[in-house]
């Protein structure tokens, strides 16, 4: 018999506290990504750098990126104004009435990235030290990495046939044989240090105190967006160099939270698809014997959708 | 109940359906340019707005737009409103092409559609934060289960063949499929559930970039209802639509009836956005979020409109009221959507959007794929309700 509405909307209800109970488990399940214990970074110090742009070109070479004249199309020498599929790194100036600073934008190589949270297969992810990098046989191009980034790092191939994304992955491939990326080695000032991030972090601590007022008292990329692998000084505020304030969570925590604790085990749609068609299926008897009470073949035929 | 659908029948290559051909034709060679030459040089799309209309309104407005099929089915399976039984099977086959052109939408959207196949198959790659994992492991579902409750008219149609094999084998499968066909529909159900609301938890990953008018940790909540809303509406302008086109009977006092239904999901909708944006204060941020605080205002007004149209009794079996209201819920769910995926979207300084017109020509080409798909299909097979409605509506009520 009849199953009243009231049921079905009593057991939808009672599905929808079992969700809201599980999703509750999961906030406390889902654990803030720690450091990796080898993560490896950068620190850029803003107040040393003189702006030579040595650290592009060389990134370029050690990338074997192709030239970039930026929007000086008939110019020969190097002149991007971002980072783009053919720049990975790049240093731009700011400046307004009193102050002026450069900044160096790469790849911030979050301790919890968005871009890879956000990407499907897992083509964007962390290795062991930390760094992130893309893994183009997993990569549908989707580009939601691109949305996701709190920082617009990943480049994506616009004129390309077999489109790849492009982002600094702090040059593995030179780690790899010992070294350490272009950047860091091509900087004739020490603005650009690369190291372990502990080491860094200490560093740029030390640095804040042996220089009162020199430094903005803060070290970006220390907790902000859950923390970064790299990280800057700086005597300009932070958001006027482009390094948005974020907060202390993690970008992808609060989509986390909603994914794991409505999927978690995948017992809520579990449940939802036995309640559904349990509902389903005894509306449709119901309605059958109320059209035709033999319940012969041509009535079964009548009720298909 | 169903098979009072009949095929239309009548000639196909109509003058407007070589129009739709016309400009399907057209937006197939900007889609073989696109593939040519990649998406920057026919595309609007930027490293910063990566996702323009393909995704804003063919996929997120798009598939809403699909969702009549899960609206009325849930109506008529989970709420066991029998009466409203011969506007499933219209509203299954809308749904399952505005599912399947939001698929080929993504196919041309994606820098590497060939990497795809990947992502149903590799499952130890599966990345379980990725909202956007779900949504595209069930719209492929969805896809697939959408066309198998679209079956039965074709099978029903097969049947009438003078070919006796091919009849006998019809009737075979006709009497399978209703055996499983409880667990297609609750899957039919389930999935557009999971995905909508997913479709809303994409957005949220995109943290401060998306303004604090739209970001709420309620979007999927929000993209759930709002599918609803757009779900009815849709099925209200095809049957409306679908009766003058075709001349045949209106399935008015139908319709009429479903506006309860329709008004208590608007003000579900309604309530739940107010609230959030109440709760969050972020009522404060409207001065000095130049036009933002305005679009807000016309989506909660297109949002409103329709609920305040439909609760007039007298007016509700009036077609043209009817008609108005239901495009109107189409609207206003799909303004929600778009906002809440482009215009409210800023990626920071010295970044811009606006669509190509090669970009809205594939676009503007996969509608009219999708109408013609459609004139074929209720021309051919057993969709839409036959011409004595009479009995259909006294029924169970």
């Amino acid at each position: 018999m009849a199953v009243d509405r009231r049921s079905i909307l009593k057991a939808l209800a009672g599905s929808a506290v079992a969700a809201a109970a599980t999703s509750g488990r999961a906030l406390a399940a889902v654990e803030r990504k720690k450091v990796p214990a080898e993560a490896v970074g950068l620190l850029y110090d803003a107040t040393r750098c003189i702006g030579c742009k040595a650290c592009v070109v060389a990134c370029r070479e050690a990338n074997d990126l192709p030239a970039d004249p930026g929007p000086f199309q008939d110019r020969i020498y190097q002149a991007p104004i971002d980072l783009n599929d053919r720049t990975k790194n790049i240093i731009k100036l700011y400046k307004d009435a009193d102050t002026v600073s450069y900044m160096k934008v790469q790849c911030m190589h979050c301790v919890d990235p968005a871009c890879a949270s956000a990407c499907m297969l897992g083509a964007l992810s962390k290795d062991k030290l930390g760094i992130v990098s893309w893994d183009g046989s997993r990569c549908v191009g989707c580009r939601y990495c691109q949305m996701a980034c709190p920082f617009n790092i990943p480049k994506f191939e616009w004129r390309a046939r077999n489109p790849k994304i492009v982002k600094c992955e702090l040059c593995r491939h030179l780690l790899a044989k010992g070294g350490i990326p272009a950047c860091a080695k091509a900087c004739p000032r020490e603005a650009v240090l690369f190291g372990k991030r502990v080491e860094l972090l200490a560093d740029a601590k030390r640095r804040i105190a042996d220089h009162p007022g020199r430094y903005v008292p803060k070290v970006y990329g220390e907790s902000d967006a859950g923390g970064t692998q790299v990280l800057y000084l700086s005597a300009v505020p932070f958001e006027k160099l482009g390094l948005p304030d974020l907060g202390d969570a993690p970008v992808p925590e609060a989509a986390r939270l909603i994914q794991h604790g409505v999927y978690k085990g995948f017992i809520a749609p579990a449940a939802l698809y036995a309640i559904l068609g349990t509902v389903v299926f005894r509306n449709r008897r119901q309605a059958l014997a109320e059209e035709t009470p033999a319940g012969d073949a041509a009535g079964t035929r009548e009720s298909l959708p | 109940m169903n098979s009072h659908a009949q095929p239309i029948g009548g000639t196909i290559l109509t003058k407007p359906f070589r129009a739709l051909l016309l400009i399907f034709a057209v937006a197939a060679g900007v889609i073989a340019w696109r593939f040519w030459a990649g998406i920057g040089p026919v595309s609007g799309l930027s490293d910063g707005y990566p996702w323009g209309i393909w995704i804003a309104f063919d996929v997120v407005t798009g598939t809403a737009l699909a969702c009549g099929g899960y609206a009325v089915a849930l109506l008529v399976y989970i709420l066991n409103r029998g009466r409203y039984h011969p506007l499933v099977r219209p509203a299954i086959l809308t749904s399952a092409l505005g599912y399947t052109i939001a698929g080929l939408s993504l196919a041309v959207d994606v820098g590497r559609p060939w990497n795809f196949w990947r992502v149903p198959i590799f499952v130890w790659q599966w990345n379980f934060d990725s909202a956007l994992l779900e949504v595209a492991l069930c719209i492929m579902s969805y896809i697939g289960v959408l066309w198998i409750e679209v079956s039965p008219a074709v099978f029903e149609r097969l049947q009438d063949t003078p070919w006796a094999p091919v009849r006998r084998v019809a009737s075979v499968i006709t009497r399978v499929l209703d055996k499983v066909l409880v667990w297609i529909i609750a899957l039919g159900l389930l999935l557009p559930t999971m995905h909508q609301s997913s479709l809303g938890t994409l957005m949220i990953l995109t943290g401060r970039k998306l303004h604090p008018l739209w970001q709420t940790p309620l979007l999927p909540l929000l993209f759930l209802i709002s599918c609803v809303v757009m779900g009815y509406g849709a099925v209200v302008f095809e049957s409306l639509l679908s009766s003058a086109a075709f001349r045949r009977p209106r399935e008015t006092r139908m319709l009429g009836s479903l506006s309860t239904t329709m008004v208590v999901v608007l003000f579900l909708f309604l309530g739940a956005r107010l609230l959030d944006l109440t709760w969050r204060g972020a009522w404060m941020r409207i001065p000095g979020s130049a036009g933002y605080g305005l679009l807000l205002s016309v989506e909660l007004a297109m949002f409103l409109a329709p609920a305040l149209m439909l609760l007039s009794k007298e007016r509700r079996t009036d077609p043209g009221h009817l008609f108005r209201a239901g495009m109107l819920m189409m609207l206003a769910g799909a303004l929600y959507r778009f906002d809440s995926v482009l215009v409210a979207f800023n990626p920071g300084k010295g970044w811009s959007y606006f669509p190509t017109v090669p970009e809205m020509m594939i676009t503007l080409g996969l509608v009219a794929l999708e109408i013609m798909a459609y004139i074929v299909l209720v021309k051919t097979f057993p969709i839409l309700r036959g011409i004595a409605p009479a009995r259909a509506d006294a029924g169970h009520s």
